[in-house]
């Protein structure tokens, strides 16, 4: 077997610390969306649904550029930690958090607009603060939705490719990552090696989606963005 | 001094429909219907008092806290209001139990001390029982007896009800007003609550408000408001076919009654000649003074030949105008009209009723109508 183990690890790791951090992040992006009465709010739906339409390579390019030396945020990043972020893991969970964040945040948004108003106004009369509405009320009732956004970021990170090319490179151990190992063994002509791990990373992403979405069983439908 | 006090102002810049509502009342402890038809503003006001819609200028305090003054630029939030609320559509938690629901509004108190508030509040309104199954699988009546518990466990100054019992049945309708009068009894806080029926008024009114268009038009006693001669729109929207100007001729008190000609449109006549009298239940009205009488096309009977050995009291002679038919309903138009002008009045009448006494456009006949059919309006 010629399967290189470690960047099935390295994959996954990125792919749970992504999906990890975009619910986190996620959760209030969603929320601004979904109940936010601001009348440029289309402007900031525009903004996150940008990856969805862009080339991995353009975003990938800009994040390239917003992480290396040249620019405040890496020249900021280089004087806390004396390296840049551009080449490492650090590097690629980042630019892979903007290029899943839509897949995350607009299944959250769309399940927390679907909760019926009027829980969130008897709530508030019952005496509850918004925090708590939100998760005592609005998340509980958006289950669903939440699963649904981390499990299609997690997806979505397991087989990005162009992103991590061009922030990561192609480092082994730190950001060589499986969609980069089918890539180079195709370019050396090693087809057999690169059908085995195509195969691999097809059944491992077919078992967790499966999974998650037997778990959630209900959930297995898109909902339109109102 | 609890009393609610709100004084509302509210503009809705909805397309065409320039709604605005505009009243300012105080309401004491115990409760205070709101009455009116719907698109009134009754919905509208409670979500002013509660907070969940900001009026464009007012004041909104309960004993002497005030929770909105738009003079003061104080909007005290929802959620620290202390204004109960239940809705019309209940908005029970789906995914709590009962006990959940209950407890959600309860302030931080020892575990025991909490789970006991709640059981003894869903005692008071026989649900215990139900303490730990889904709020979804519960019956509509339950549903409504958790509402108010879950509302009232919070200990609210204020508490306002939309339309809480609209969608029961009689019998449990009666039961729960039961229990709310007796709560009502032990904690004497101002109570609003928004009905479209008049049972529920008589049930529990101390005082009725009554809405339209987003102005207050009516304002007492269930009694007084009830039984007085209704503003004009509050009965048209109560389905009233028939609307006529009148003028007292004579009053009877000791029979309840009095005697009202209709003033008739100066058009060209075709009227019998006589001016068309009808007897009214009896209202604070003194002989002379102008109101409007109301009747449904409904009530109306229909004979071609004057009837008699009749308990109605009134025996109205005239010729059909016109017949239409709209699906199974005919409507008839008949002229009682006197020597100055024309009364037209609108009856309807089954298929069979028609094709049985053979009617026809010019065919002479006698409407009769019994007093508390004529129902009056102030103009």
């Amino acid at each position: 077997m010629s399967i290189d183990w470690q960047t099935f690890a390295l994959t996954l790791e990125l792919a749970f610390t992504v999906s990890l951090i975009l619910l986190l992040l996620g959760l209030p992006i969603a929320y601004w969306i979904a109940f936010s009465r601001w009348r440029w709010k289309f402007l900031v739906e525009a903004v996150v649904a940008l990856p969805i339409v862009l080339p991995p390579t353009v975003l990938g390019f800009y994040v390239l550029v917003a992480l290396g030396p040249r620019s405040p945020l890496g020249r900021w990043w280089i004087s806390l930690t004396g390296h840049t972020l551009a080449f490492t893991f650090t590097g690629l969970v980042i630019g892979s958090i903007l290029y899943s964040l839509p897949f995350a945040v607009q299944p959250f948004a769309a399940s927390f607009s679907t909760v019926d108003r009027k829980l969130i106004a008897a709530s508030a009369t019952l005496g509850a603060s918004p925090l708590r509405t939100f998760f005592r009320v609005i998340a509980p009732l958006s289950i669903p939705g939440l699963v649904t956004g981390v499990a299609l970021a997690f997806a979505h990170t397991m087989g990005e490719f162009g992103v991590v090319l061009m922030v990561g490179g192609n480092i082994p151990g730190v950001t060589r990552t499986v969609s980069i190992d089918i890539y180079d063994r195709v370019q050396a002509s090693d087809y057999a090696g690169a059908n085995q791990t195509a195969l691999v990373l097809l059944i491992l992403c077919f078992v967790l989606l499966a999974v998650v979405y037997g778990l959630n069983r209900k959930a297995w439908s898109f909902r339109p963005l109102q | 001094m609890s009393d609610l006090h709100a004084a509302v102002r509210k503009r809705f810049g909805v397309a065409e429909s320039d709604f605005a509502l505009d009243v300012a009342f105080d309401a004491a402890a115990g409760f205070t219907i709101l009455f009116g038809p719907s698109g009134a503003g009754k919905t509208t006001l409670l979500d002013c008092v509660a907070g969940l819609a900001q009026p464009d200028a007012g004041r909104v305090a309960v004993g002497g806290r005030a929770l909105f003054d738009s003079s003061q630029r104080a909007n005290v939030p929802v959620a620290q209001r202390r204004v109960g609320y239940v809705f019309q559509d209940l908005a029970l938690f789906p995914h709590m139990s009962v006990e959940q629901n209950v407890l959600y509004g309860l302030k931080p108190l020892p575990d025991g001390e909490r789970k006991k508030r709640v059981l003894a509040i869903l005692r008071s309104f026989r649900v215990d029982h139900l303490a730990y199954r889904r709020a979804r699988e519960i019956s509509g009546g339950e549903r409504q007896r958790v509402a108010l518990a879950r509302t009232l466990v919070t200990d609210p100054a204020v508490l306002l009800l939309d339309e809480p019992l609209a969608a029961l049945d009689a019998p449990t309708k009666a039961k729960i007003i039961d229990d709310l009068r007796a709560w009502n009894e032990a904690h004497r806080i101002p109570i609003l609550y928004v009905t479209h029926s008049r049972e529920e008024v008589f049930a529990l009114g101390e005082g009725v408000i009554v809405l339209d268009a987003g102005r207050i038009v009516a304002q007492g006693t269930p009694h007084e408001v009830m039984t007085a001669p209704r503003q004009e729109t509050v009965a048209q929207l109560a389905g009233f076919e028939n609307i006529f100007d009148a003028t007292v001729e004579a009053v009877h008190p000791e029979r309840g009654t009095m005697i009202c000609r209709i003033v008739s449109d100066p058009l060209p006549s075709h009227g019998a000649g006589s001016p068309v009298m009808i007897e009214t239940p009896l209202v604070r009205a003194g002989v002379g003074s102008k109101l409007r009488v109301g009747i449904r096309a409904g009530d109306v009977l229909l004979a071609t030949s004057p009837p008699q050995g009749l308990s109605a009291r009134n025996l109205i002679p005239g010729h059909i105008t016109s017949l239409e038919q709209h699906d199974v309903i005919v409507t008839a138009r008949v002229n009682c009209g006197d020597a100055i002008g024309s009364v037209e009045m609108e009856v309807h009448l089954t298929l069979a009723a028609r094709d049985s006494l053979q009617l026809a456009p010019g065919k002479e006949v006698w409407l009769v109508i019994k007093t508390h059919s004529c129902h009056l309006m102030q103009i």
